[in-house]
């Protein structure tokens, strides 16, 4: 690559100069605004009031959007904004996991704010610049990239015609352009997308930081959702940020010791029982692969099944004895003691335009494994990886990839599609090379690529309209809600993890609540009052590491010693501590759990008004497909007809003796259906929304988030 | 016998916390045990043998994802 030829074939378009202010307690109070229609830059102050309520990261991100956006504005539209955001504890070095960036935008797949959190360095890099939050708005005319430097306090727009789209590539061509040697490599950080970001809606954003052991920048993704769509539609290429000097009290905290004290207790406790827990430093999150396959939770044959013989194939084992080359804990941001962050060096590519080459792949996480892997009957390591590496490179999501992929499979092998229709891909499950080419297809914007790049709830309308398919059977396999793909866990035999998919505010991905061994194997959530609450502390709990820049692995991914012998084990109460005291430490606001749940209860009610003012927030757009639910066909229900028999018996009152699997099935599936709707009434009870989901004024008004546009839009829904 | 407050079908004389761990396949690493209501330590799985009327609570510390 010829950098010098790259960056002399640069044309500035706009440059904007400021004097970088010194973070205090946790913030900068500054937000940079940033305008690619008509090449604005300009430096926003954070009033007082937004901060009090929305405390940082995907909290700003949404209200900035709020603002920039309205009830009509789709996705491509200029309005539309990608808010970068981190959170006034992101940042810090001395605790796990506080390197987190929230992005937020309006969702190509879903229409409503989408937000995803992501690790690398640009995040922290960003406030250290002096900058609470950056906001892109506009569309450019030509492709672009955007310059920080936060030494110097200078921002450009500038024109980038030759630079690679795709990540591996453009995030070594823009470290190398703005370092000035190697050892300044670290100091970079980079957002980038892909070439099939282009072509489809299910487009991620790739945040670089550079690993100076393996001299590479590596790839971290704000995956779901689509925002790596909307950034190529700005014709963003990359947004390069630059930061010289981090040290471990940048955020100028109120209370530095005590800081320092909560991340040497933590740091002791990953030393002493990691490996004798989850081995997060050595394998990462894969390694709950072979334990979700046990459990029968592993997403098989798009979500029909819960296992597989072949599973011991793509077992965490088989990833890190062959494949990871780290000997080390790989951290994403500085003072990750978790150090999750794996990858696969040396990885010779087999197919694509990349053939041939030896390339770094980040991962495997256990997302990728099973939705690239077990839910397309994909049991093949080395094609996980390929996959995995091409999500990446190519910009787009590897859990919408695997989900949706698993259901253009179904479909293809139910006769749904034919090989006509998919232009001679034969889908299979199980085919490794018609994915690899699918990928392909998407990063070229070509054949059935394109198809599937919709995403499966455009897909399904189309099969329905334009190819015949049986709308109500079409409806109940495709997994996505609210338009987004659901992520790599089977979720039908419990009912609260069913509202933990289906009662979310952007769909169904799983960051909201996990409870699936709460409630299926502890049953410790046995009645609707019970999951319920469950289902509004966890959101909310976990919604709280979006407000203030956290990885939520680091909470409950490893448990202090006596965490059994407390009276909650499954929130962690000595981590819940432990962050209320950095919260503290950062910020000198000293607050406890409830206030803590509060924080986060304004920005959930915050977003689930906006996804009502964005025409999707009721309780029909909470249904769920069936799939999710229960088993729609025959061999469904008896790859677990001892199961649902015994069900049937006790639960419905229903004797399974000399009835038909048909019967059965209708019969089960009133019951699991009418169960889903008590689940959703007693959970709009226990947040406090009306029984169409809406949040009521009195609840809007308890929280302090009565602002008069929030109360325009629920007011409309109450009768 | 109960397991996590559902009748256990396959209770039978000298059976032990690590037997009903085997026949489960709770192959989850971190569980936490009690038998009525008393916390049980890992190194006495094997030898705990539960009696018929045992309340046992296997509680996987698992929240995913
Ligand atoms: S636990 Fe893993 S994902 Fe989270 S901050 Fe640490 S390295 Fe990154």
């Amino acid at each position: 690559m010829d950098i010098l030829k790259m960056k002399n074939s640069h044309k500035l378009l706009s440059e904007f100069i400021y004097e970088p202010k010194a973070l205090y307690r946790g913030y900068t109070d500054k937000t940079l605004y940033i305008n690619i229609s008509d090449n604005t830059i300009k430096e926003k102050d954070v009033p007082q009031k937004m901060k009090e309520k929305f405390i940082g990261g995907k909290g700003y991100g949404l209200r900035y959007l709020w603002d920039a956006v309205s009830p009509t504005t789709k996705w491509n539209d200029p309005e539309n904004e990608i808010v970068v955001a981190v959170g006034p504890v992101g940042g810090i070095t001395q605790y796990a996991g506080t390197g987190k960036s929230l992005i937020v935008s309006i969702s190509p797949l879903t229409d409503i704010p989408i937000d995803s959190n992501v690790g690398g360095y640009f995040g922290p890099f960003l406030k250290f610049s002096g900058w609470d939050a950056l906001e892109v708005q506009g569309k450019a005319e030509k492709d672009v990239i955007i310059v920080i430097d936060g030494n110097k306090g200078i921002v450009r727009i500038e024109e980038a015609p030759l630079e690679d789209v795709d990540a591996h590539l453009l995030g070594e061509q823009l470290t190398e352009m703005y370092a000035e040697n190697e050892a300044d490599k670290r100091n970079i950080s980079v957002i980038t997308a892909g070439t099939a970001a282009e072509n489809t809606n299910i487009g991620v954003l790739n945040f670089t930081f550079y690993d100076v052991r393996r001299k590479v920048s590596r790839l971290k993704q704000a995956g779901r959702g689509g925002i790596g769509t909307v950034f190529r539609n700005k014709r963003i290429k990359g947004i390069v940020c630059k930061f010289k000097g981090v040290k471990g009290d940048l955020n100028h905290p109120y209370d530095q010791s005590i800081i320092n004290k909560t991340g040497i207790k933590y740091h002791k406790e990953i030393a002493q029982n990691d490996h004798l827990q989850n081995n997060m430093r050595k394998i990462g999150t894969a390694n709950i692969i072979e334990i979700m396959d046990e459990y029968d939770l592993l997403p098989v044959h798009n979500f029909q099944y819960g296992k597989h013989p072949d599973t011991y194939k793509i077992k965490s084992t088989v990833f890190i004895e062959k494949y990871c080359t780290q000997n080390m804990p790989d951290g994403c941001w500085y003072g990750c003691s978790m150090s999750c962050a794996k990858a696969v060096d040396n990885f010779k590519l087999k197919t694509g335009p990349y053939k041939g080459q030896n390339v770094c792949v980040d991962g495997p996480e256990y997302e990728n494994a099973a939705g690239l892997g077990a839910n397309c009957g994909i049991f093949d390591p080395e094609v996980i990886l390929e996959l995995n590496f091409y999500c990446d490179t190519y910009g787009i999501d590897t859990i919408s990839y695997g989900t949706l992929t698993a259901f253009v499979m179904e479909c293809y092998e139910r006769g749904i599609i034919n090989k006509d229709i998919t232009e001679g891909l034969e889908l299979n499950f199980g085919n490794a090379e018609a994915s690899l080419e699918l990928i392909h297809q998407m990063s070229r914007g070509e054949g059935f690529g394109k198809i599937a790049g919709m995403g499966i709830h455009k897909m399904k309308k189309l099969f329905v309209e334009k190819y015949g398919a049986d709308k109500d059977f079409l409806y109940d396999i495709a997994c996505e809600q609210k338009g987004l793909e659901y992520s790599e866990y089977l979720c039908k035999e419990s009912l609260a993890q069913q509202g933990g998919y289906g009662l979310t505010n952007k769909g169904p991905q799983h960051d909201e609540a996990w409870l699936i061994f709460m409630d299926m194997v502890n049953n410790q959530i046995p009645t609707f009052e019970d999951k319920a609450e469950a289902l509004h502390y966890y959101p909310m709990f976990r919604t709280w590491f979006g407000l203030l820049g956290l990885c939520k692995l680091p909470w409950n991914d490893i448990t202090p010693p006596n965490n059994s012998e407390t009276d909650e084990p499954a929130k962690v109460p000595e981590h819940v501590n432990n962050y209320l005291d950095l919260y503290y430490g950062v910020t000198g606001n000293r607050i406890d759990n409830n206030e803590m749940i509060r924080q986060s209860e304004r920005v959930y009610n915050f977003q689930r008004v906006f996804n009502i003012r964005m025409g999707k927030g009721l309780r029909i757009n909470d249904a769920t497909p069936y799939r999710s639910m229960g088993p729609v066909t025959k061999e469904e229900y008896e790859s677990r007809q001892e199961r649902y028999d015994k069900q049937l018996r006790e639960l419905v009152g229903f004797n399974p003796e000399g009835k038909t699997i048909e019967e059965k099935i209708k019969t089960l599936r009133a019951y699991r259906e009418d169960q889903y709707e008590k689940l959703t009434d007693a959970v709009y009870k226990r947040r406090g929304w009306t029984m169409n989901g809406v949040p009521t004024p009195e609840k809007l008004r308890d929280l302090g988030m009565d602002l008069p546009e929030l109360l325009e839009v629920v007011e409309k829904h109450l009768n | 016998m109960r397991l996590n407050d559902r009748e256990f079908e396959h209770w039978k004389e000298g059976l032990t916390i690590q037997d009903v761990i085997d026949i489960m396949r709770f192959v989850y690493p971190r569980l936490v045990i009690k038998v009525n209501g008393k916390l049980i330590k890992k190194e006495e799985y094997s030898s705990f043998v539960l009696q018929e009327n045992d309340d046992l609570k296997i509680y996987h510390l698992l929240a995913g994802g």
